[in-house]
């Protein structure tokens, strides 16, 4: 017993100090004089790197969901005659909540593990000791380029996903299923708002590139540099950040719909 | 007047966790533009020591003072201050894997200097040439022998021309003809930049040749201290086992382990 308690108290201070670490990382990369010099070269890099090269799964993804979200929305809505609200049913589905979480899993995945990855390999091979050694701030130098454009490449990516899912239900919806292209757009155009939807949705995506960004980058900082600590560094790394994203898009809605949707997922588990 | 001795080591423990110790209670004074080579057998700390010196490891006790400023009281901006006027090898070279042979050795100009392209170009090329690579400056550091890349990085490490080199285990895993070639770059890297250096390695003759003073370290002391004909001529029995490369004696085969027919559960016969 005495030795459950024991692990319990362990593992709080692991995990707090985890934080404090983490918070500090965070603090130390990003505080302090900008460097003007090689700031925005390997910024732009990094750009590269991390959201260029996220594109093309993104872009493959977005036009997938998106079309699979019109087919089955239009399966539903056909029966009561309503699928020239397809348009509104893709639109909100995507941009307040599939378009910013799907986006941020993907960019865990496809982002955040290679962060992780190659931060936790030039620890092992003591690039960043040697670094250190020169003088220069690896956390300044490494890490903060790839925090920020993470954190800007994450809103662009989600709000490509959105743009090409949409593309890709209004391929299945109208030019396939035949819904009419004027009721379509019309409906989206009047059930979207651009603040409590668009911007929230853009918001979201902040939120999860930060996070995600973050936990990457960290995690590949603070990995044990050997071969098992990278590969257990870059699994931490998606299932932390995917959890977060699941978390965080779950937890600001407004308290009595998180209520029903606890009851409804009780309620499934409970009954089925 | 400054002092004769560029670090100064006072009572230094270290410990890895909580009961073992790396070191206790170590005094050591490395002269100013001297070679000074710290020996001893694989896991007697001498990397860890090198860390201490650069303060990449705090101490548990004690003092490092580094041409005459304390190590322990620098914030994370006065360290990497001072460690841009020391330059370290590093075992494994660290070259940064997505730079040139040529952007590597430029790097730590390019960061903290302001010269002009031109200059710098000279510059990386003296030193290449020095360690006799110029020809291999469009490589990447994939492209390049275990030899080579650690000739890189020496000219990477010497490149800012530091007042302090620290060479970590430079012969390990180096063919002869490698050997002799590093063993001449330091001695004249030594001579040329008037950089106190520190060899830390357990190739006994081959530093033993180019160093002008040498300590051995063993179980966290420092068994034997003097040029090399006195480490040489030590009847100390410790220095002598690891001088002669004696596989049992005072240094221990065996790590630490309960009794070996207990474990082999004699005992219950």
């Amino acid at each position: 017993m005495v030795k459950h308690i024991q692990a319990l108290g362990a593992w709080g201070l692991d995990v707090t100090s985890g934080f404090g670490r983490a918070t500090l990382v965070w603090w130390r990369a990003l505080w302090g004089r900008p460097d003007f010099r090689d700031g925005p070269r390997l910024f732009l890099q990094q750009i590269y790197f991390v959201g260029v090269y996220s594109l093309i799964i993104t872009v493959v993804s977005g036009v997938l969901i998106g079309m699979v979200l019109a087919l089955q929305g239009y399966t539903v809505l056909v029966r009561f005659g309503a699928e020239s609200a397809l348009g509104q049913f893709v639109s909100l589905t995507l941009l307040r909540e599939l378009g910013p979480v799907v986006a941020a899993l993907l960019f865990a995945g496809r982002a955040g593990s290679a962060l992780t990855a190659e931060i936790g390999l030039m620890k092992a091979t003591e690039q960043l000791a040697s670094m250190e050694m020169i003088g220069v701030d690896p956390l300044r130098r490494v890490l903060r380029p790839r925090l920020l454009a993470g954190i800007l490449s994450m809103p662009l990516l989600a709000q490509i996903f959105n743009a090409v899912a949409i593309w890709g239900a209004v391929m299945v919806g109208v030019h396939w299923l035949g819904v009419d292209a004027g009721s379509f757009w019309s409906n989206m155009q009047s059930a979207v708002d651009f603040s409590a939807d668009v911007v929230n949705g853009l918001v979201k995506s902040v939120v999860f590139g930060v996070v995600v960004t973050w936990i990457a980058v960290y995690q590949g900082y603070d990995s044990v540099p050997t071969s098992a600590g990278i590969s257990a560094a870059t699994t931490r790394t998606v299932v932390h950040s995917s959890l977060a994203v699941l978390a965080l898009d779950f937890f600001p809605h407004r308290r009595d719909v998180r209520r029903d949707l606890i009851i409804c997922l009780l309620h499934n588990k409970l009954f089925h | 007047m400054p002092s004769p001795n560029w670090i100064e080591i006072r009572n230094l423990s270290y410990r890895r966790s909580p009961t073992r110790w790396i070191f206790k209670d170590v005094d050591m004074d490395i002269p100013r533009n001297k070679i000074t080579a710290i020996m001893g057998p694989s896991g007697c700390g001498k990397t860890t020591l090198l860390k201490l010196i650069s303060g990449q490891l705090q101490p548990e006790q004690g003092t490092v003072r580094v041409d005459g400023i304390d190590v322990a009281d620098l914030d994370r901006q006065g360290l990497l201050a001072l460690r841009k006027r020391m330059g370290m090898l590093f075992q494994s070279g660290a070259l940064f894997t997505d730079l040139s042979v040529y952007e590597n050795v430029a790097f730590p100009l390019r960061v903290h200097t302001k010269l002009p392209e031109d200059m710098i170009r000279d510059l990386v090329l003296m030193k290449l040439q020095a360690v006799g690579l110029r020809g291999a400056r469009d490589l990447m550091p994939n492209e390049l022998s275990g030899g080579m890349s650690r000739r890189v990085a020496l000219a990477r490490t010497i490149i800012l021309d530091p007042e302090l080199i620290m060479y970590d285990e430079p012969f390990a895993g180096q063919d002869p003809i490698m050997i002799g070639v590093l063993l001449d770059l330091i001695k004249r890297i030594n001579q040329s930049i008037g950089a106190t250096t520190i060899i830390v390695s357990h190739d006994v003759a081959e530093t033993a040749s180019i160093a002008d003073y040498i300590f051995v370290l063993a179980g966290g002391h420092i068994i034997g201290r003097g040029t090399p004909d006195e480490i040489m001529n030590s009847d100390d029995p410790m220095v002598r086992q690891f001088l002669r490369g004696l596989p049992d004696g005072p240094v221990p085969f065996h790590y630490p382990a309960a009794n070996w027919q207990a474990d082999l559960h004699m005992e219950r016969s």
